[in-house]
């Protein structure tokens, strides 16, 4: 029998109903959401473009994924599906991105450091929600009932382009960030770190070692 | 002589295939992964991906939004004739790439390095790479393709006779646990590990044992299918499953591919073929018929022969 608890957010959602997400909770959402990664957040902060509209024709989840996507002869999209990209290297640009972007949800794979939570996303009401596997791309692509907008198609291109989604039941999605800054990912890190002295026993650091090389388990790559 | 179109028909519907949907010998993998599985998180993402792959059959879109980098394995009956030779033959799997981004469709992934410039078609310069291998006696030829993520989950270290089985052992945890934490590799996957030859030559095996070689298959070498069958108990002792939550799933199989490299030397490279492992293989023969299957038949006796002439296996030369 699951516990884990399932729970279905209208979008915009307010702070009142993020705090309700506990971490691990399983999240569909229903409303409008826009892709935008390292090319949107170099075009809109450091070249100097802004957003590309406002936070009504946007919404306030920004999702860090490109989708598998066509423009039609007709010049309609044709979307097939949507997978996440891994967050922690939009880190840098996340103080500059909260401020112009009012977001108060981020989609992506991996989450960040709480650290980062705390700095970033505590301040701005914000939480951070982890796709699933990283492929259940076709399940995201059929929650999408249709592309509302396309921004900087031209100037960065299908993959980096600003997609936004007017999304149904979309999802699943899991917290990996709370209101208050916790991380699943940390939470879970911490718990199978109890277990890696054990299964390092018997094999020996390699002979000749790597510039920047730690042997400390419980350190990330990120 | 094997008509050139024919050839382009079949690698546009590989490009398809390998995109949409998840070769049978992994889905068994990871059904016995979720029978075992005993962490609740991990345990639910799987389950929303054995979902996943039913929603891409069905509705016929790709698994993963992600499509991977599109890549080409051709393999040469040495008897086989292609209309317009092997540099028509590269082009037909030029637009059979270009065309499938485009009606699949596929994420058009393929930038140049420095100036991010896309086509939208997933080629380029070097893009799609094409590798070849070859085949005595036959005069088809085989096309596999393989979409492999492009980001995490492979490594590579130069160690040394003196670091042993137990330095392989440790590079490989080291490998799966760096990129298993928060499931950067997207596991549960497919491991390939490559031991020895030259740097480059010791990362193309690893990623040809991950990428061309089924759940369930095992070296001809009895002491190195014994290792994989031992990484592959490692691996899922490591307390993390899928996603880098607690459980058990990070390694459905574990390939490992040797070649002869210095003396001196031991190098290891180590790759996963993630929950998305996409790929996708047809024979061609010279009548221009395509038979469909998903084992790519990769590593044969010739592909692995150590001797300086080719003597085929007797048991291979009395059929």
């Amino acid at each position: 029998m699951s516990e884990i608890r399932t729970a279905h957010l209208d979008l915009p959602a307010t702070t009142a109903d993020l705090r309700k997400l506990a971490i691990g909770a399983v999240v569909y959402l229903t409303g409008r959401v826009f892709t935008a990664r390292e090319r949107v957040y170099q075009h809109a902060i450091e070249e100097g473009a802004g957003m590309p509209a406002g936070k009504d024709a946007l919404g306030a989840v920004n999702f860090h994924c490109s989708p598998a996507a066509a423009v039609k002869p007709d010049g309609t999209y044709a979307v097939s599906a949507v997978t996440a990209t891994a967050s922690f290297r939009f880190a840098k640009w996340l103080g500059d991105w909260f401020r112009i972007s009012g977001c108060n949800i981020i989609i992506g794979k991996g989450g960040m450091t709480s650290e980062l939570y705390r700095t970033h996303f505590v301040p701005n009401a914000a939480i951070y929600l982890t796709t699933v596997g990283y492929g259940t791309g076709a399940l995201l692509g059929r929650g999408i009932r249709r592309v509302a907008e396309v921004y900087w198609l031209k100037e960065l291109g299908i993959a980096q382009a600003v997609w936004v989604l007017d999304v149904e039941k979309f999802g699943p999605f899991i917290v990996e960030s709370d209101l208050d800054g916790n991380s699943l990912f940390e939470r879970e890190n911490a718990k199978i770190a109890a277990g890696l002295d054990r299964l390092y026993e018997g094999t020996r650091p390699a002979t000749m070692r790597r510039f920047g090389e730690t042997d400390d388990k419980t350190q990330e790559v990120i | 002589m094997i008509p050139l179109a024919s050839l382009q028909r079949t690698a546009e519907e590989l490009m398809a295939k390998a995109a949409i949907e998840i070769p049978d010998d992994y889905l068994a993998g990871l059904r016995r992964a979720a029978d075992a599985e005993k962490g609740e998180l991990s345990a639910f993402v799987i389950r929303a991906m054995l979902e996943n792959y039913e929603a891409a059959k069905h509705d016929r879109r790709a698994m993963c939004g992600d499509t991977g980098v599109p890549r080409w394995y051709v393999k040469f009956g040495n008897e086989a004739r292609v209309e317009g030779g092997p540099v028509a033959l590269e082009a037909a799997l030029r637009r059979a790439t270009a065309n499938a981004t485009r009606n699949v469709p596929l994420r058009p992934n393929r930038v140049h390095p420095l100036w991010r410039t896309d086509h939208d078609n997933n080629c380029g310069i070097g893009a799609p790479e094409i590798e070849y291998a070859f085949h005595p006696d036959a005069d088809w030829i085989d096309l596999i393709t393989v979409h492999k993520g492009g980001l995490f989950g492979t490594d590579y270290r130069m160690l040394f006779p003196a670091d042993g089985l137990d330095g392989i052992k440790r590079f490989y945890l080291d490998t799966l646990i760096q990129f298993g934490k928060r499931g950067l590799a997207c596991q549960p996957a497919i491991v390939g590990i490559g031991l020895g030859g030259s740097k480059d030559i010791c990362s193309v095996l690893g990623k040809q044992a991950a990428c061309l070689r089924v759940v369930g298959d095992r070296n001809p070498d009895p002491r190195i299918a014994a290792i994989e069958e031992e990484f592959i108990e490692l691996g899922n002792a490591i307390g993390m499953g899928a996603m880098g939550f607690v459980g058990s799933s990070m390694v459905i199989d574990c390939h490992i591919e040797v070649g002869y490299c210095h003396t001196g030397g031991m190098p290891m490279s180590v790759h996963m073929f993630c929950l998305s492992s996409r790929r996708a293989c047809a024979r061609i023969f010279a009548d221009g018929t395509a038979e469909f299957r998903t084992d790519p038949m990769w590593f044969t006796d010739y592909m692995r022969r150590s001797t300086v002439e080719w003597r085929a296996p007797a048991a291979a030369a009395a059929e």
